[in-house]
């Protein structure tokens, strides 16, 4: 059985393509080779800056022979019918054989495929790999029409068995596969030959190349560790970039240097950042004064000098890059100690969105939604739109004009220089989060109420102007802003009302942005008020949740149009906001609800249980419907829950029926003593129990109780229906029944509509 | 840095520099007579990547970035700097090795030093252009970029030219061991009257700052870039032919336009006059122009068009 070994030899290729373009290559041969009728024991790929590797063990030597037998046409069939079969089988007349099939004689054609010589195999194989290789990005080079990640420059591709190793027979675009290859760039740049992949490994380890990623990755790591220890230091680990780091160097040599004293006091996270960023360093911290002082970089080669040198050229850019870094922060801290009013100016001419404002104008909408949220949330209202109105004002810092991912943590450090108490400042770190899905949930009430309203001031503004996310298109990341909403209320158990906020913070849209418009084209000043009276009182009015049409703001619109019977153009106006608003609000929940779904479902919840949760009143309120799912999801998951859903929705499909027949709703009047059987009395029985038992379950939202409640009704109901004859001839019988199946539905309804459930 | 081979001036690393690629057998050029933003925007680098004529050319560019303005005071920044440019055509398969020899010409010795290649994709939004390649590390700074370009103006570069740029004051103080761009030496340091940059350049980055950041006239900058893109148009919709009968395609007075107006957005931006969105726009008018530049190019002999 002969081993292979393929190696790749290129200029470097991108370090966070390494990984997946070892898993590619090793899939792609070894699929073509298994494809092509070869078997082997195991196959391991490697990668370095400059080469992708696979060695193979344990290939067949070749594809065996096939046989395979097709089934033609009937021997009197027309000629045309005959030729064809020949032509798709290659064969002749005379190597047919005529057979008995169960409808006459048929012409059966004994196809013969030759095994072939793995080397065959293996130089077409890889001559596929390497045309349709799945690079995130190829290019072309010099004269050329091949792609690959950088110009490919050699190719190793050897079969070896006992008996020795053979070469491949491959060319590609220029290229012919051989045996040799190059070490280290600069301290083992010649060629040298291997016989195979344990030869190339020891070869390549003279020649000052460690193939295999992950023992890169450990050597730095304990060498690095080892570095530190010295000092009295531990290293920061962070995986991504080790990961990088190892894919930057084919010999890791760690150098170990110090942090200047004049930038320990940089914030431990600009530290980190610029350093990483800038410099692919690891940081050292040390564990007495929990500051950042040291860093490791990691060197692609041995010197004479013991890396003295290319420690020194890192020092120095780093010392550059710190001394940039302390500059900017210092001129951070003395504008955040003044206030920060250039900066809050200067965010007057960042344009947010040409049809949603400024940045400023952004920030005024999110402090007034905070400060609306916050009793909501439990924070202080004071607090929390001070908190807003600082968050986002880093932005014009000069620190985060250069590590744009210090926004929010610069935030945090220039309030708390402002003076400003500790929940407003980690409100300032803490509200663009979370950001993905294991990005942690705030819970500070401010951070919460802040956190929140940026998020629903991004959906309510674009839902307003009608830039929804469409296909894989979210360019301003909207599915990532409803999640957070999701998780924000869900992770506070927090019991809002979606709809009446989104109201509220499109209807604060209209008022600060719209309405100037009319303003400024000559409308009426009063158009300002109906809108802030429309976003005020949407939000606190008493009433359920529901439509803009509700509250005072409705009826200081109706008193402004019966006002202005003559303005037309202030009452289209109005009706055109009103009409855009309500829309709005509308369709942004029913987003939510699909992101909900995405989520729940995640989290093992089904879609139709979700279905039929969401078509209960109250699914504005994400925690009251998440519990709901929760609990319906668990009765689901027991035969018990599956046999209830039967009955309930056989009672729900005959009353449909019967109602359409006869166009009267059965809601009420079920009488027991019309009742015939004992089977019904029992279910009028069951329900007497079950309804008030549901009823106050669900009204103090245990819904595992209102769960146990209806599940009760489940033996009844089946009974039921195996005795009773709903159609009865006598009508007075069946319109009794009917009524008794809508207390049924009824009961039902106060859970969820389970109609939807499927199954 | 020990090396004996070790430069003293800025100007012995350019001249280095232009012996190195010259002894490689390319045209070592001059700089373009416009203000550019980077040493790609030079005709023998935009036009001469288009078509299938081969290619070599070396040459330094004065460039100009009026947001990079520091009034002489930032160790690093300016507003008006150098690049050396290498562009050869097709890309040889030593390039790498080719531009390593370069370093060792201006004493940084990959043997001492830690000489990296780390990925960095190039695309310039302007001029429709982009290319796969590295910026290359020394110890830990950017000495250089690196690219293979693969479309410029829109169109595949068939054959791949490769494109060096060093970022010359970077890179000299670096090799001269300089902590301010101001306090390095230009030429000789013991030369009878030794000038250093900041000798010839600290008052013209206060000057030009100044200018570019508060005093350069927006109106007049917005009516310049109009008028150059619709001269650029112009020129481009002119009869290939001209009085005489003669065949002769203006793809390089067009060209020029299509830098002027570049030009002149840099400095409107500088000005803070265009707003977020308005940016992207100005973006789309100039690349309209340098890929209608780079299409009539092709069809003329420099690109290698069959007449």
């Amino acid at each position: 059985m002969p081993d292979l070994l393929i190696e790749l030899f290129s200029e470097e290729i991108p370090a966070r393509m390494q990984a997946r373009a070892r898993e590619d290559l090793k899939r792609l041969v070894t699929d073509g080779l298994v494809e092509a009728g070869l078997t082997y024991a195991s196959a391991g790929a490697f990668s370095t800056p400059r080469r992708l590797t696979l060695t193979i063990e344990g290939l067949s030597a070749g594809s065996p022979t096939t046989r395979e037998e097709r089934k033609g046409p009937r021997t009197d069939a027309p000629e045309k019918a005959l030729e064809g079969f020949l032509r798709s089988t290659g064969l002749t007349r005379d190597q047919l054989e005529a057979r008995d099939d169960k409808k006459g004689q048929v012409w059966f054609a004994t196809i013969e495929k030759p095994g072939r010589p793995a080397d065959q195999i293996v130089a077409e194989v890889l001559d596929g790999t390497i045309r349709n290789f799945p690079w995130p990005k190829s290019m072309r080079w010099g004269a050329g029409a091949m792609r690959w990640v950088r110009p490919l420059h050699s190719i190793i591709c050897l079969l070896s068995d006992d008996s020795g190793a053979t070469v491949v027979p491959l060319t590609i675009e220029g290229i012919t596969a051989g045996d040799s290859t190059r070490g280290h760039r600069f301290m083992a740049p010649d060629a040298f030959s291997v016989t195979g992949f344990d030869d190339y490994a020891a070869k390549l380890r003279r020649a000052r190349v460690m193939l295999d990623p992950a023992e890169r990755e450990a050597a730095i790591r304990q060498q690095a560790e080892n570095l530190a220890f010295a000092r009295g230091w531990d290293i920061v680990p962070d995986d991504a970039l080790m990961t990088e780091v190892a894919g930057l160097v084919e010999w890791p040599v760690p150098l170990m240097g110090v942090i200047e004293d004049r930038f320990l006091d940089l914030p431990p996270e600009v530290l980190q950042t610029s350093m990483k960023e800038h410099q692919k360093f690891f940081s050292a911290k040390n564990p007495k004064t929990g500051r950042i002082e040291g860093f490791v970089t990691v060197a692609n080669i041995e010197t004479p000098d013991d890396g003295a040198t290319i420690l020194a050229g890192n020092q120095r850019v780093l010392a550059a890059r710190l001394s940039d870094a302390a500059f900017f922060y210092e001129n951070d801290l003395r504008e955040a100690k003044s206030g920060m009013d250039t900066w809050a100016q200067g965010l007057n001419s960042v344009t947010f969105h040409n049809k949603l404002g400024s940045q400023a104008d952004r920030i005024a909408r999110i402090a007034a939604l905070s400060r609306d949220i916050a009793p909501l949330v439990g924070a202080d209202p004071d607090q929390a739109e001070l908190a807003a109105k600082l968050a986002k004002l880093d932005l014009r810092s000069a620190m985060v004009g250069e590590f744009p991912e210090l926004q929010g943590t610069m935030g945090r450090y220039y309030a708390l220089a402002a003076g400003h108490p500790e929940a407003v400042a980690d409100a300032a770190r803490d509200h663009y989060s979370p950001l993905g899905p294991s990005d942690a949930v705030p819970t500070a009430p401010v951070s919460v109420a802040v956190a929140l309203a940026d998020k629903i001031d991004t959906l309510t503004g674009f839902w307003a102007i009608d830039e929804k996310p469409t296909g894989s298109k979210d360019p301003f990341a909207l599915r990532r802003a409803a999640l957070g909403t999701i998780r924000l209320t869900s992770g506070n158990n927090l019991r809002l009302s979606l709809e009446k906020i989104f109201l509220f913070a499109t209807g604060s849209l209209f008022s600060l942005s719209r309405a100037e418009q009319y303003l400024q084209r000559g409308g009426d000043q009063r158009i300002r008020d109906f809108l802030n009276g429309l976003c005020a009182d949407n939000l606190h009015s008493g009433a359920s949740t529901g439509s803009i049409d509700e509250g005072p703001a409705a009826k200081s619109a109706a008193l402004l149009e019966s006002a202005n019977r003559n303005d037309q153009n202030l009452s289209d106006y109005v009706t055109m906001v009103r009409a855009i608003v309500s829309k709005a609000s509308a369709d942004l929940l029913a987003f939510l609800h699909d992101r909900l779904k995405v989520h729940l479902r995640d989290q093992g919840i089904r879609h139709d249980i979700i279905d039929a949760v969401l078509a209960q009143p109250g699914n504005d309120d994400l925690v009251l419907v998440v519990n709901r799912a929760t609990a319906l999801n668990d009765m689901m998951a027991t035969e018990n829950g599956r046999n209830l859903t039967q009955g309930l929705k056989r009672a729900s499909n005959i009353l449909t029926q019967a109602e359409e027949k006869d166009g009267v709703e059965y809601s009420f009047g079920a009488d027991v003593k019309f009742a015939e059987t004992d089977e019904e009395r029992a279910l009028f029985a069951a329900l007497d129990t079950a309804e008030p038992a549901i009823r106050q379950a669900t009204a103090s939202e245990d819904f595992p109780a209102a769960m146990t409640a209806i599940a009760a009704l489940r033996a009844p109901i089946d009974a039921f229906f195996e005795a009773v004859q709903v159609n009865s001839d006598n009508q007075i019988v069946r319109r009794n029944r009917l009524n008794l199946l809508s207390r049924i539905r009824e009961a039902g309804r106060q859970i969820a509509d389970f109609t939807r459930i499927e199954g | 840095m020990t090396s004996p081979n070790r430069p003293r001036s800025f100007q012995e690393i350019i001249l280095r520099l232009q012996n190195y690629w010259a002894a490689q057998g390319c045209a070592v050029l001059q700089p373009y007579d416009m203000e550019v933003g980077a040493g790609t925007f030079h005709p023998a680098t935009t036009l001469r990547s288009l078509g299938g004529k081969s290619w070599a050319a070396a040459y330094v560019q004065p460039s100009r970035r009026p947001t990079d303005g520091r009034y002489g005071e930032n160790p690093n920044r300016l507003q008006h700097y150098y690049q050396y440019q290498v562009i050869i055509k097709p890309s040889p398969p030593n390039l790498q090795d080719l531009y390593l020899g370069s370093l060792r010409a201006i004493g940084l010795d990959p043997m001492i030093h830690d000489v990296r290649f780390v990925e960095d994709d190039w695309e310039s939004p302007t001029l429709g252009a982009w290319g796969l390649g590295w910026e290359v590390w020394c110890d830990g700074m950017e000495v250089s970029q690196f690219t293979y370009f693969q479309q410029v103006g829109g169109h595949d570069c068939k054959p791949v030219s490769g494109e060096l740029t060093y970022g010359l004051e970077r890179l000299a103080m670096y090799v001269l061991g300089v902590e301010h761009v101001m306090d390095m030496p230009f030429n000789d340091p013991d030369a009878p009257i030794a000038l250093t940059y900041g000798d010839i350049f600290r008052q013209t980055e206060q000057e030009y700052s100044r200018w570019n950041f508060d005093q350069a006239d927006t109106d007049m900058l917005f009516q310049h870039f109009k008028d150059a893109e619709a001269e650029c148009a112009r020129i481009l919709a002119a009869a290939e032919t001209d009085n005489a009968g003669r065949r002769i395609p203006m793809a390089h007075p067009a060209y020029d336009q299509a830098i002027k107006a570049s030009h002149l957005f840099n400095l409107l931006d500088a000005r803070g006059v265009i707003s977020v969105t308005e940016r992207q726009a100005y973006i789309g008018r100039v690349r309209a122009l340098a890929k209608a530049c780079a299409d009539l190019f092709l069809t003329t002999d420099a690109a290698g068009a069959s007449a």
